[in-house]
């Protein structure tokens, strides 16, 4: 049994024609099939059951009554652990409920497990992850392929139809470049539309939650719940929140979609330059005017956040130190050593890579010549977007420099691997919204994504867009 | 060469991990290489740029002052590995 | 007075400068909405932001902006409309973030100052470099286990205002005073209750020492120092300890030292060997504060009556001497029984000067004999003016009126209804004071004559025995001028 999208699922439950309880029996019994997968890091049988009672009280007019979610690793959930795919936070069971996941259950939604990411969510395949590699859902047997990351575990429980939607975070493109490896739609709303209460911190001031879904208008389902106002996040911005499904609005007459130049990049294959250029037909064919523009400081956005995020990390992976929760070294004979042991055997190779690097350019004598020098690039980065939104209303790019790579392909070369977030990176940096939708295929049939960026706080004309493709498409 | 092991091991020292030998060198060679790679950001002007903390146009949010207990010991020992009598227990500080 | 310090060689000239650490008055604490009440069961004052769980996010406690405002004002200071938290990044059991959120570059408060007051009547200005706001730590206990440490983190995240002074004091005596002045200061603006035995007030100590008119010397840290009597004693230590190296001809290693209250001795700090780097940069889970001028205007607004300023007008108003006021003000809550007393009855705006000494020498010794604030004296500000009006207005004598304090002290009555009841009125009628000098005349025949043939001395004599044949109650001016007239009768 498949269902193809949130609407379709609702209507059945509403009718009576299928009942939570055969939802969960139905998931559980797909997720079982693709164990193979590593998609889930937590999944436990008896926990979706006993929140089948609980949803069946429900009254039918919550939103996501009985829709099958999975949560990325990172969100604190209370009735399941929360890892962050780290051996750091073994065992370790939080007393609160993640802002983003609350909103959801208390729309009814069923949660069908915890998903795998990379560790702390600093990776680009899912390969960093303390409980193995997630294998794209798309892979054949031969040759199994990652999912993207950090979120690949939400992207390919999608992908797999293992669930109608799930939660992830992007910092740098842990949405969008899964979303785009394992042919799914996946959206990072602007910095701050969604609350960072309850989820692990990475990169405080680039941390974002999001959302995956099978098509646009799930997307827009999900992420109208999720986002919103929270006291308790001092970035949260307190904005209206639009109903951005029922506003869903495929003619693009009168908009302008800006083509950035600095996007077109040495060694892209052609077949991506061939998805890109279908993705611009297609919107003018929709009624959008083209215009091609420049973000002269695109190519300084993956070093500047490559000194931006660790050294945010070095200081908020800082709590993790054996004392409050999580896993402690037990033979250390004093704090020091107990909190050296701890965090040497806590975490994995990419994360202390970044811990230390972050450590390095915050030191004394180092802070001005790369924390400092990257948050002044940062600030040119983030300008060019607002000039060129002057002259356009939404950026059309490819979302990533390629189709999903074979695992452990790209592992050793650290600066290499962090080539596949140069197209997401500098919207991350800017804190607009982006979106990736599948759009085409390479030679091998894997999914190519096309990535849209909005101005701050326009999820809207970014759903909109994605929405017109998204048919097109189809 | 930004990084000579002295370096690695004063900053894996601030940063509370411990590394082998091995370790040590694998990471100076990425740390290194990672360090000229972002080096290029020199190219760029910046001279009479503001620096870009957060990108949060709005301003900072206050609350009220007030004191509302809601967690309890017991929530806050929960997860530790080693709670004793009330308190946290870590490896004996000798000042 | 010299500041100088003998040394075998020389004359050294101490140099202090204070990081003074005063925890604000608020009921929740700088970033978490937990409680900041002192004394509570281990850990039980401890929200998910304190104890940094996964995911925790900080916000700021308006009020305790607000407070750190006010102190910037109180202490003459500039209030920056621009300023930032940064992440003071070091690991420490107590310290669950891994980080303390500080403010390093943008404080709130910048430079100001606070003026001290010596005993000779002159004063001196300290001034302030800046006041930030910051997280206290957790409290560790070494003591419990033998093989463990312990944490609580009920302090963890208590709001901290830092006071920073410039190195402008010159010896343990100042640093005694400029302590007490920014402790008075806090309490009056109501920002901090100043209890340094619970630690709401603590003081890091910089000091080095140099000869006078030759640059600073190279200074050690005191760290963590909670009462004035042993900041002296650190200081003094610390100050001969570095004059004996130097003498010698050693230098002053860059240190941050432990001050041992049983032993009177400064030691380093063990845990302090490598060399700190804090990696401040702003935390990205806060925006920068920015306060409003109207804010500040209507806080300037709300400022109550000041030391300094109540010191000015008492000097003005009741003619009292710099140093007097400086004592009088310097506890609020003096300064407000002072004024209340005066305050009872426009009589007393004269007898400001015998009020003052009052309260500052009978009424202090019986507090202080007991331990009772004066915020809870038994004997009313009112009472104490009647007793003082009753003095002036020869009711009683002034002898008299220390006892009745101290019955009053006892009994919390008024002291009329004391003196009605035990019949302590001054005889001022002259016909009963004259029967009373008639016999203490008559029953010392010998020294009357003594008197006349020249020994002056034996009045006191006869007013001695005329008062206690009075019981003491005789007005000591009239007895004086009828033992004198009756005397000259003599003759």
């Amino acid at each position: 049994m498949e269902f193809k999208s949130i609407n379709q699922l609702k209507s059945l439950i509403d009718e009576n024609k299928i009942s939570v309880k055969e939802i969960a029996q139905t998931y559980i019994k797909k997720i079982k099939e693709k164990k193979d997968l590593n998609i889930f890091i937590y999944f436990d049988e008896d926990k979706i059951n006993n929140q089948v009672t609980e949803i069946e009280k429900l009254p039918n007019h919550k939103k996501l009554k009985g829709i099958p979610i999975a949560v990325k690793d990172l969100f604190c959930t209370k009735n399941m652990p929360t890892t962050a795919a780290s051996k750091i936070l073994e065992n370790f069971n939080p007393t609160y409920e993640s802002f983003v996941t609350q909103k959801l259950i208390n729309e009814g939604s069923l949660f069908v497990g915890k998903t795998n990411l990379d560790e702390f969510a600093m990776g680009s395949a899912t390969n960093t992850s303390y409980f193995g590699n997630t294998i794209n859902p798309l892979s054949n047997k031969d040759n199994p392929l990652a999912p993207g990351g950090s979120s690949g575990g939400s992207a390919a429980a999608v992908a797999a139809d293992l669930c109608l939607g799930s939660t992830g975070t992007d910092t740098g493109g842990s949405i969008r470049q899964p979303a785009s490896f394992c042919g799914v739609v996946g959206i990072k709303p602007t910095y701050g539309l969604c609350s960072r209460w309850g989820i692990a911190a990475f990169a405080s001031s680039l941390d974002q939650a999001g959302i995956f879904s099978k098509n646009v208008t799930d997307a827009s389902i999900l992420l109208e719940e999720i986002a919103g106002y929270d006291e308790r996040d001092s970035t949260s911005s307190n904005v209206s929140i639009p109903n951005y499904s029922k506003q869903l609005n495929s003619k693009l007459n009168g908009k302008t979609i800006g083509i950035p130049k600095e996007y077109t990049v040495d060694g892209i294959s052609d077949e991506i330059n061939a998805v890109w250029d279908d993705a611009i037909k297609s919107l003018e064919k929709k009624g959008a005017k083209i215009k091609h523009i420049s973000l002269p400081h695109t190519k300084y956005a993956l070093p500047t956040y490559y000194i931006i995020a660790p050294a945010e990390a070095s200081s908020n992976l800082a709590r993790y130190d054996g004392v409050k929760y999580g896993f402690r070294a037990d033979e250390a004979k004093s704090l020091d050593e107990m909190y050296e042991i701890t965090r040497s055997e806590g975490f994995g190779k990419e994360v202390k890579r970044r811990i230390l690097i972050g450590t390095y350019v915050l030191s004394a004598g180092y802070y001005d010549a790369y924390y400092l020098k990257a948050q002044k690039v940062r600030k040119l980065i983030a300008n060019d977007f607002i000039e060129t939104f002057k002259e356009c209303d939404l950026i059309l790019t490819p979302t990533a420099p390629s189709a999903a790579f074979p695992l452990n392909e790209k592992q050793d070369d650290p600066i290499k691997m962090y080539l596949n977030d140069v197209f997401t990176v500098p919207a991350s940096l800017a804190g607009i919204p982006g979106i990736s939708i599948p759009y085409g295929k390479d030679k091998n049939g894997l999914p190519l994504g096309i990535q849209l960026l909005g101005k701050h706080f326009n999820e809207q004309e970014i759903f909109n867009a994605s929405f017109a493709l998204e048919k097109d498409y189809e | 060469m930004k990084l000579d092991t002295n370096t690695i091991n004063k900053i894996a020292k601030l940063a509370r991990i411990s590394l082998s030998e091995k370790e040590a060198n694998d990471l100076l060679k990425d740390m290194n290489s990672i360090l000229d790679w972002v080096e290029q950001l020199n190219e760029v002007n910046t001279d009479s740029v503001e620096p870009l903390a957060n990108i949060s146009s709005s301003t900072l949010p206050q609350r009220k002052d007030e004191a509302k207990d809601i967690n309890s010991s017991d929530e806050i020992l929960k997860n530790s590995p080693d709670k004793l009598e009330g308190y946290f227990a870590v490896p004996k500080v000798v000042e | 007075m010299s500041n100088l310090i003998k040394g075998n060689k020389y004359e050294w000239e101490t140099v202090i400068g204070l990081e003074i650490h005063a925890q604000v008055k608020s009921n929740s604490k700088l970033f978490s909405n937990s409680s900041t009440a002192f004394g509570s069961k281990p850990n039980s004052q401890v929200s998910l932001v304190d104890a940094a769980m996964p995911g925790m996010l900080p916000v700021i406690n308006s009020y305790c902006v607000e407070q750190a405002i006010k102190t910037g004002i109180g202490l003459k200071a500039k209030i920056n409309n621009y300023s930032v938290f940064d992440r003071k990044n070091y690991f420490y059991a107590d310290l669950p973030q891994g980080y303390q959120i500080s403010q390093y570059k943008y404080p709130i408060v910048g430079e100001g100052k606070v003026s001290i007051d010596f005993k000779d009547g002159s004063s001196k200005d300290i001034r302030i470099v800046r006041l930030h706001l910051e997280q206290d730590a957790g409290k560790s206990l070494h003591d419990q286990n033998p093989t463990k440490t312990y944490v609580d983190l009920n302090r963890s995240g208590v709001a901290l205002m830092e006071i920073v002074s410039e190195p402008d004091i010159r010896s343990a005596d100042e640093a005694g005073l400029y302590i007490n002045k920014i402790r008075s200061i806090l309490m009056y603006l109501d920002t901090c209750d100043g209890n340094m035995q619970e630690g709401s007030l603590r003081a890091d100590v910089n000091i080095s020492v140099r000869i006078p008119g030759e640059q600073f010397g190279t200074r050690c840290e005191i760290k963590n120092l909670n009462s004035i009597k042993f900041i002296k004693q650190a200081i003094n230590y610390e100050a001969k300890r570095q004059i004996e190296i130097l003498e010698e001809g050693g230098t002053i290693q860059q240190n941050t030292l432990l001050f041992n209250t049983n032993s009177g001795k400064t030691k380093p700090m063990r845990s302090k060997e490598e060399a700190h780097d804090y990696r401040y940069f702003p935390d990205p889970d806060l925006l920068p504060l920015e306060i409003d001028q109207k804010i500040i205007d209507k806080l300037v607004n709300s400022i109550p009556e000041l030391p300094d300023e109540r010191k000015r007008k008492y000097a003005e108003d009741y003619n009292l001497s710099n140093y007097d006021a400086s004592v009088l003000t310097a506890d609020k809550y003096v300064s407000d029984y002072f004024d209340s007393v005066i305050n009872s009855d426009n009589a007393l705006i004269d007898s400001a000067k015998i009020v003052a000494n009052w309260i500052t020498t009978e009424l202090f010794s019986l507090l202080k004999e007991k331990n009772i604030e004066i915020s809870n004296s038994p004997i009313s500000s009112e009472y104490l003016g009647k007793l003082i009006k009753l003095i002036k207005e020869d009711i009683i004598s002034g002898k008299i009126a220390k006892d009745l304090l101290i019955e009053m002290f006892e009994s919390k009555e008024d002291p009329e209804i004391i003196i009605e009841k035990k019949g302590l009125r001054q005889v001022t009628d002259t016909s009963e004071i004259e029967n009373i000098v008639d016999e203490v005349l008559n029953e010392n025949q010998k020294m009357v004559e003594q008197y006349l043939s020249g020994k002056d001395k034996l009045l006191g004599f006869f007013i001695g025995q005329s008062m206690k044949k009075s019981k003491g109650k005789a007005n000591p001016k009239i007895l004086n001028d009828i033992l004198k007239l009756k005397l000259s009768k003599k003759n």
